[in-house]
């Protein structure tokens, strides 16, 4: 293997799990650091720069970064950073001396369609840089479909409030009660640039014998749960079917017990496992005493006199074919029978653009979605960009904030008349954190302790309102206990391979093997002749050039606990801790010039 | 010193052996060492053959001097009885406690200031008298811990860290030990593992006095040019004579080797030596033979490591005496005092 290039920002980078699996790459070592020191503010405003909404995110992101925590690959679960991220906003105090100052308007003016996640991250990155963002949306308050979709007793009102309310702060004009109904009325307006982020508004039917004569009683998932956000539902029947198993499933089914279900069902069509809903939200469902029932497809609303009664299922079972692919056959077992008085479909959303005229300047694809660039978030009329569920498809917050983040550098470029193809390339800092023969700069001391369980709110007052938080938080004291779990991935292995003696001792005191000095070979085989075999093969295996005696030092940083005793216990400083914060460019002057 | 705990987390797949035991389960606490020094290798590499041979951390006791080297047991087998003594007199220790309990695995640790000095009268006549242990001397050829002065194993014409020239002749404690009847005896170098685990295995198993001479490097005071005892010194000089592999009982034989490659050594506990020959004039069950290669290749200025020396049908002390089989705790009330008649019969024949 060729000496690994450490000078590449994507190096360290991937090795902060938490930080690459992002899709906004928030610095999540950082800010939990800054929750153990019990410097919340600073932990809060590290987060808001690169995820925009920390309050509402620590209650309800997809978390894309645990699944990812090197916690979990040494241990029998990732750190709860979600959860973290909700102590920085709980307990950060007033920040609001800590917003960016806004420049002077530039003449430039933007139009953001929609005021959720996506939208709302153009505005907060355009607006202080001196453009006239003007933000529509058809409702009456900003915040799309945090607003709208998530219930309140996982998100407070408040939450969403507050954070909206720092980007309104920063001058943009909201056009609230505003719905756009046509992109070209649009474009005939004196906008320099368009962004789209509007969501995917449309949830899917399920189109089976009975629907139409039980109409009454079937309801749209999405549509059912901004209906109860805006309090114009707030009953449904004792016995409920939810179908579908996604997370709008488990908000339905959550927020129907607290609307007077006393017997609600989950039913799926596939396996539990297989279940798109994150597993946490299907445990948290099962919590409030909801079954899920999983290998039953829908067959047939049952009525009675005009009354939904019913839905027949059909009993199915996975077959795989020889390449894998599984389909789902009947098993011939007769079918299920389900009373209910209430059904909600929740089998998926669908972008819908009735309000794009398809001769406005911009291509569809085959599914009948604009085509949009990953990278750039344009469309093929230059001038309009989109993001969020709007660009993709339904995926979830913190990706609106990714894909706003992108949009507004792309935006900021094309209004400066640069190439949008030209992406800045993150802000990389890199410091040593040896302070003395034996001081470092971080705790490296690891915390054996097992995850911490978020409080919950008692379930016999939790389900009486749907308006109470059931999850209360951690507080200063679990908080500072579950962040000492974190790893300090950020915190880098570097290896000066000249100053290095070949004494082996990183090689004996390294606790999870990381560390092998061996003759070089080809990286298939290099990883099989390591201390423990480097089996995971998405990690990286850090290779230093020839040492004196002909070897080479390969790190696989795989289950690497980053607590530096391989440089504690180095004699000539070979091996340094070297911490690694990274920022993704965000629209501004950096994003130009670099 | 440092002071990070070494956490608990280790690598998910680190593998168990027949105890179900992972090698982090025979480490002790966190070294107080130097930082790079080659004790601490030697430690791991006892931690790697002690996990590799199953060994019940409580079936075994480590006994130590003073000195750096005496230090490390701290550092190793948490889990195992240890025994800290006077400087010098580890050997006249781990005899008595052997006396008393055959039963345990004895591993000595010492180094060249607690043997070839102060304690090197304990050290040729343990080795003499035969007793079942596993000595380990971890040989750096300088008094590390009172700041570097030459050692009684400096080589002669060594040059000290601030250049002074060691004008005394060094003993050589691998020659000493063949000629005091040792009946395992091994030099090996503590930044080369593959051969020092299986070295330690092979002593740990015999049946008799093994003596292991480890050179392992000081960082602080015997790691630069001139000194004979240095990283880079040795890795220049080393004449490995053979590699060696500790193949146990139960573990079935299948490697193919050339004919006349290898030799095999069954030991006492049926454990088997397998030695891959490096040089092929190189016969390790030879004693004189051992002896004058040994004298030939010092002559050069050549560290000759290895399995140098191996008796199969070594005895201890305890085969020598025809003292009882099993250990004296172990011993009941009718064992201890068999009663008036055999008083009589002992008092009668020593009249």
């Amino acid at each position: 293997m060729k000496a690994t290039d450490t000078s590449s920002p994507d190096y360290f980078h991937k090795v902060v799990d938490c930080q690459y699996a992002c899709p906004a790459h928030t610095p999540v070592p950082e800010y939990i650091r800054k929750i153990a020191a019990g410097q919340y503010a600073d932990a809060y405003m590290i987060n808001w720069k690169s995820n925009v909404f920390p309050g509402v995110l620590g209650r309800t992101c997809d978390r894309p970064c645990e699944p990812a925590c090197r916690r979990g690959r040494v241990e029998e679960e990732p750190v709860a950073i979600c959860r973290l991220k909700r102590v920085a906003a709980d307990n950060k105090g007033d920040i609001t001396a800590r917003l960016p100052s806004i420049a002077p308007r530039n003449g430039k003016k933007i139009a953001c369609v929609g005021a959720g996640p996506a939208s709302m991250t153009v505005a907060r990155d355009l607006a202080p840089l001196g453009y006239e963002v003007h933000v529509y949306d058809g409702e009456a308050k900003a915040g799309g479909f945090i607003r709208t979709q998530i219930p309140r007793f996982r998100l407070p009102e408040e939450v969403i409030d507050e954070e909206v309310g720092y980007i309104t702060a920063l001058g943009p004009v909201m056009r609230l009660g505003e719905r756009v109904d046509s992109l070209k009325g649009l474009l005939a307006k004196d906008y320099d640039a368009i962004f789209v982020g509007c969501g995917a508004p449309r949830g899917r039917d399920l189109d089976i014998p009975g629907r139409q004569e039980g109409a009454g009683n079937i309801h749209i998932g999405i549509d059912w749960l901004s209906n109860v956000s805006f309090g114009h539902i707030t009953r449904i029947g004792k016995r409920v079917i939810v179908l579908g198993g996604g997370n709008t499933a488990m908000d339905c089914c959550r927020t129907a017990r607290r609307l007077g279900g006393q017997d609600v069902k989950v039913v799926v069509r596939s396996g539990f496992d297989e279940m798109k809903a994150s597993p946490w939200e299907k445990e948290d469902a099962m919590h409030e005493d909801i079954p899920i029932l999983n290998f039953l497809v829908p067959k047939e609303f049952l009525h009675k006199n005009g009354k939904l009664t019913g839905v027949v299922f059909e009993k199915v079972a996975p077959k795989y074919d020889d390449k894998g692919r599984r389909s789902l056959v009947p098993t011939g077992e007769p079918d299920q029978h389900i009373a209910c008085d209430d059904v909600l479909v929740a089998v998926g959303q669908e972008n819908a653009f009735p309000w794009i005229e398809r001769d406005a300047g911009l291509d569809f694809d085959k599914w009948d979605m604009p085509v949009v660039s990953e990278k750039t978030m344009q469309s093929t009329n230059p001038k309009v960009f989109f993001g969020g569920d709007a660009a993709f498809g339904p995926k979830n917050i913190i990706w609106a904030v990714a894909h706003g983040h992108e949009a507004a550098v792309s935006i900021e470029k094309f209004l400066s008349g640069l190439d949008v193809e030209d992406r800045p390339p993150p802000d990389v800092d890199i410091d040593s954190q040896k302070m003395g023969i034996h001081e470092w700069s971080y705790d490296n001391n690891i915390a054996n302790d097992l995850r911490y369980k978020v409080p919950l709110q008692d379930k016999s007052i939790a389900l009486k309102s749907v308006k109470t938080e059931v999850e209360l938080g951690f507080d200063s004291e679990l908080g500072f206990k579950e962040a000492q779990r974190c790893l300090n991935c950020d915190v880098q292995t570097v290896f000066n391979a000249p100053a290095c003696i070949e004494c082996d001792a990183c090689v004996d005191i390294c606790p999870t093997d990381c560390i092998t000095f061996t003759e070089n070979g080809e990286e298939s085989d290099l990883r099989q002749r390591l201390k423990a075999p480097a089996l995971n093969l998405s990690q990286d295996i850090y290779v230093s050039d020839t040492l004196p005696t002909g070897r080479i030092m390969a790190k696989d940083e795989d289950v690497c606990l980053h607590c530096g005793l391989c440089a504690e216990r180095c004699p000539t400083g070979a091996w340094d801790m070297q911490k690694t914060i990274i920022n993704i460019t965000h629209a501004g002057s950096t994003c130009r010039s670099r | 010193m440092t002071y990070i705990l070494k956490p608990k987390l280790h690598h998910p797949e680190l593998p168990t052996n027949a105890l179900g035991l992972t090698r982090r389960d025979y480490e002790g606490r966190i070294s107080t060492l130097c930082a790079g020094c080659g004790h601490d290798s030697i430690s791991a590499a006892i931690v790697q053959a002690c996990f590799e041979l199953d060994i019940a951390p409580h079936r075994l006791a480590k006994m130590s001097g003073i000195g750096c080297s005496s230090k490390t047991p701290d550092y190793f087998l948490g889990q195992s009885h240890g025994f800290n003594s006077v400087h010098g007199r580890m050997p006249s220790v781990l005899t008595g406690a052997n006396l008393a309990n055959r039963d345990l695995i004895y591993l000595g640790v010492s180094g060249d200031g607690d043997s070839a000095s102060i304690g090197l009268g304990q050290f040729a006549h343990s080795i003499r008298r035969g007793v079942n242990m596993c000595y380990i001397v971890e040989n750096n050829g300088v008094y590390g811990l009172t700041k570097g002065q030459f050692s009684a194993t400096s080589d002669k014409g060594s040059k000290s860290k601030r250049g002074v020239e060691n004008t005394e002749s060094g003993i050589d404690l691998v020659a000493l030990a063949l000629q005091l009847g040792a009946t395992y005896v091994g030099r090996s170098f503590s930044g080369d593992k593959a051969q020092l685990v299986p070295l330690i295995k092979g002593a740990l198993s015999h049946h008799g006095p093994a003596v292991l001479d480890i050179v392992s490097p000081c960082v602080a005071f015997n790691n630069h040019a001139g000194s004979t005892k240095s990283f880079d010194y040795v890795r220049a000089h080393n004449e490995a004579v053979n590699r060696l592999d500790v193949i146990l009982g139960r573990t079935p034989i299948t490697a193919d080797y050339e004919p006349g490659t290898v030799t095999e050594v069954t030991q006492h506990d049926g454990s088997k030596l397998r030695l891959r020959k490096l040089d092929d004039g190189y016969d390790a069950t030879d004693l004189v033979g051992a002896m004058h290669y040994l004298q030939m290749h010092h002559a050069k200025g050549e560290v000759v490591t290895g399995l140098l020396y191996v008796d199969p049908d070594a005895t201890d002390l305890h085969d020598r005496l025809g003292t009882t089989d099993v250990a004296l705790n172990r011993l009941g009330t009718r064992e201890l005092s068999p009663g008036a008649a055999a008083l009589a019969k002992i008092n009668a024949g020593l009249r």
